[in-house]
């Protein structure tokens, strides 16, 4: 098997490390070899964030380079733009199109891109953009938002779904499983 | 049972399962997770030390009391530690002793990019250099099996790609915890002069004998494959190399010091073109080259700065990159940021607005220097803050200035090396205000316990050190609360506290929102009211931003940023700001 990467985008806080956590399990319970890696420096909330997932027969590297990630997933539309280029030609991108301030955007200092969704279109001819928040909230927590995400994305990882609702059942346990199961289901019909 | 974990998670497990009895450690990105881990699988004894030189002498202790003990620390922690280590490396061990520390190249988050694998060298002692999480896992047995037999310290060295990349590990049979005899040696660990020189002539023979260690060992490793290019690496970039160039021979190194010499050359020989593939320094290819083999490419096509990738191999060995594609232009930064209704927001708000000089220190309030608030000028190495304080105002008093600078520390940095600083001050009459965030917590890197939390790194409620009486007995007797979620009295304390001469600590106690999980109402504009004069972004909160585009851009709240902490609704001379209705939290 070609290896199969994975981006994971997202803002500080938004559960980027708990999703790219239950891909890698996904494949390893799926008997594929993966490495998984970000960059986890500071707990404050609000920086950008950027997760791997790599699955393979044998992986070596935990890095992806830019121009060589199959899927993009990005929960905010400004993440999305900016590691837009680590998709390969023909990548496919899913994108929660809820926008979050940047730190520079609330000072003033910067302004939000109003077009972020057609720039997005641009370099993407294959990106789907999502309410991921109200999904979230639907299923019962606005937390929920990386559940969703990965539920959007299941169908085109190389993993049995059900085996992805059972890694998810483990790492959520007790009340959370329910939301997280609704979260998983209403990604994947979006 | 097969796992994928991170390399930190398995030298935790690794720890628990080759007969660990002791670790202490100090926070610091990226090793904070490897003690986190030990506490979570609950087997092992575990703490928290209060800086990295009291976790590896309480690991010294615990080894010499016949314990398998490990410290845990990044680089820069060495460099605090650094007078036990140089020391300890002459007394060697009694129980195998192991030093984790993890470098953090590209800088992810430390203030420098030192290369531990000089500390080796300079220890005199073996370095292991672990390049995915099972070797992270078994490099702990084999580091005590080194550090027992040789009768020295080992180092475990892991950079951030192999601390935070999760790999699948493999567990080997568990051992049981390794405690042996408690023994008086007064020669080996008592190192006055006369006993010290008999420990340096060992310390040169022993490592000798890691040389021919070395040699053996299946930590290196030659993997022949087309003879045409052979690479000489380890850690991290052994992966890189393979993803790049598969068919490259390798000389892989696990042992990172002391380097064999003969199966160098013995690869040398066995390969047209030698090339050197090494994050950061030219440890490698330093010593390779002075054993006179010829290294084509080494640093002189690869960066000295930063980490290395498979694009950057390819391109310094003349192959062409994957990547084609360039990032979109022009984006808005999106760096990290107080969180919403973080106590030290209010803070910086007032000392941006006061320009006054700050002399900063390392924590989560090190972002206050950041646009823009711009309010902190010198940030150094923990501690530095209130010492480089002091030796501004002796300074500016010689110039006959009369500026008083402002100290900024947070209650763990200050427990690690702010207190002796401040004594000083104390001590030398000097004339600064210093300014304690005491969180509670250890925020920056994630919300570890620390003397002042009340609690232990396994959850043991203990006495808190009480930051008033301690900042007392160090000889301060200007001591003052400050709450910096009230800007008007946080203005009028900074200002007392900048005119009255001589030491001066204001102390908050604000508890860390994001460890401490405080959730309050979120905020909202009214538009009617809201000018659009944006004096609110001043206090740079996420949780504002700027209405579409309009005649007039007036300011909104995102309710699901916003935590209630109120300082921007102070800022606003209009009245527009106001507690939303209803249960409305935050979702981050
Ligand atoms: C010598 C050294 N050890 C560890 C670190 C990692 N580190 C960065 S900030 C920090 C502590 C921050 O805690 P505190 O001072 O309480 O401030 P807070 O982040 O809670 O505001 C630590 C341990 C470091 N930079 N240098």
């Amino acid at each position: 098997m070609q290896i199969f990467n994975i981006v994971i985008a997202g803002v500080g806080g938004q559960g980027v490390l708990m999703a790219s956590k239950v891909l890698a399990e996904s494949a390893l319970a799926s008997g594929m070899d993966v490495k998984q890696n970000e960059v986890h420096g500071m707990a404050q909330r609000g920086g950008s964030v950027i997760s791997f997932v790599r699955i393979g027969d044998q992986v070596s590297s935990p890095v992806v380079m830019p121009g060589s990630a199959d899927l993009l997933i990005s929960f905010e539309p400004l993440e999305a733009l900016r590691y837009s280029h680590y998709l390969k030609p023909g990548g496919r991108l899913l994108y929660n199109r809820v926008a979050i301030n940047p730190s520079t955007v609330a000072a003033g200092m910067a302004v939000y891109p109003q077009d972020v969704e057609e720039q997005i279109a641009a370099a993407c001819a294959n990106a789907h953009g999502i309410d991921a928040l109200a999904i979230a909230r639907q299923a019962g927590n606005g937390k929920a938002v990386n559940m969703v995400m990965v539920g959007t994305v299941m169908k085109y990882l190389p993993m049995d779904e059900e085996i992805i609702r059972d890694v998810v059942r483990k790492i959520a346990r007790g009340k959370g499983v329910e939301v997280n199961m609704k979260a998983l289901a209403g990604g994947a019909e979006a | 049972m097969k796992k994928i974990i991170s390399g930190n998670e398995a030298i935790a497990l690794g720890f628990g399962d080759s007969g660990g009895v002791f670790a202490s450690g100090y926070p610091g990105t990226p090793s904070t997770e490897t003690l986190e881990e030990v506490a979570r699988l609950g087997q092992v004894y575990c703490e928290w030390a209060p800086n990295e030189k009291v976790a590896l002498e309480s690991a010294i202790g615990g080894s010499i009391a016949g314990g398998r003990s490990l410290a845990t620390m990044k680089h820069v922690g060495v460099n605090v530690a650094a007078d036990a280590l140089l020391t300890l490396t002459y007394t060697g061990v009694n129980a195998g002793l192991i030093l984790m520390v993890a470098d953090d190249p590209g800088m992810h988050s430390s203030q420098n990019e030192q290369d531990s694998r000089n500390y080796a060298k300079f220890a005199k002692i073996p370095m292991l250099d672990p390049a995915d999480s099972q070797e992270s896992y078994d490099m702990v047995r084999t580091g005590f099996e080194i550090s027992e037999q040789f009768d020295t310290p080992v180092m475990l060295r892991t950079t951030t790609r192999i601390s935070h990349a999760k790999g699948v590990v493999v567990p080997q049979e568990k051992i049981a915890p390794q405690v042996g005899q408690w023994v008086k040696n007064v020669p080996k660990y008592v190192m006055l002069p006369s006993f010290g020189k008999l420990r340096h002539v060992e310390v040169e023979a022993r490592l000798l004998r890691l040389q021919e260690y070395a040699e053996t060992t299946p930590l290196n490793r030659i993997e022949m494959r087309d003879p045409e290019l052979g690479i000489i690496t380890s850690g991290v970039a052994y992966q890189h190399v393979r993803e790049s160039f598969p068919e490259a021979s390798i000389l892989k190194l696990g042992l990172a010091h002391p380097l064999p010499t003969r199966k160098i050359r013995e690869f040398a020989a066995s390969v047209k073109r030698l090339v050197v593939v090494e994050e950061m320094d030219a440890i490698f290819e330093e010593q390779v080259r002075a054993m006179g083999v010829a290294v084509e490419i080494g640093k002189n096509k690869l960066p000295l700065c930063g980490e290395i990738n498979a694009d950057i191999l390819r391109t310094a060995l003349g192959k062409e990159a994957t990547a084609t594609t360039v990032p979109v232009e022009g984006l808005p930064q999106r760096p990290p940021v107080f969180c919403p209704s973080c106590a030290h927001r209010g803070l910086f708000t007032i000392l941006s607005k006061l320009k006054v000089f700050v002399s900063g220190d390392i924590g989560c309030y090190t972002l206050g220097a950041l646009p823009p608030m711009n309010a902190m000028h010198a940030v150094i190495d923990m501690g530095a803050s209130i010492s480089a304080a002091h030796g501004m105002a002796k300074v500016n008093a010689i110039a006959g200035r009369e500026e008083k600078p402002v100290a900024v520390i947070g209650d763990s940095t200050f427990f690690h090396s702010g207190m002796t600083g401040l004594m000083s001050m104390a001590y030398n009459g000097g004339n600064a205000l210093v300014i304690i965030m005491d969180n509670r917590t250890t925020g920056m890197t994630g919300g570890q316990e620390n003397p002042g939390t009340g609690e232990t790194l396994q959850g043991v409620p203990v006495r808190q050190v009480e930051m008033v009486p301690l900042v007392k007995a160090l000889g301060i007797d200007n001591v003052a609360e400050l709450n910096t979620y009230d800007l008007k009295a946080t203005e009028a304390a900074i200002k007392k506290g900048l005119e009255t001469p001589g030491p001066y600590v204001l102390i908050d106690k604000n508890p860390c929102i994001l460890r401490y999980k405080i959730r309050k109402l979120a905020m909202s504009v009214d538009q009617e009211k809201c000018t659009g004069c944006r004096a609110c972004l001043k206090v740079a909160c996420m949780a504002l931003g700027l209405t579409a585009s309009g005649e007039k851009q007036k300011v909104r709240v995102d309710p699901n940023v916003c935590n209630g902490c109120g300082v921007c609704k102070q800022m606003c001379k209009f009245d527009a700001m106001h507690e939303l209705e209803g249960e409305n939290y935050a979702n981050l």
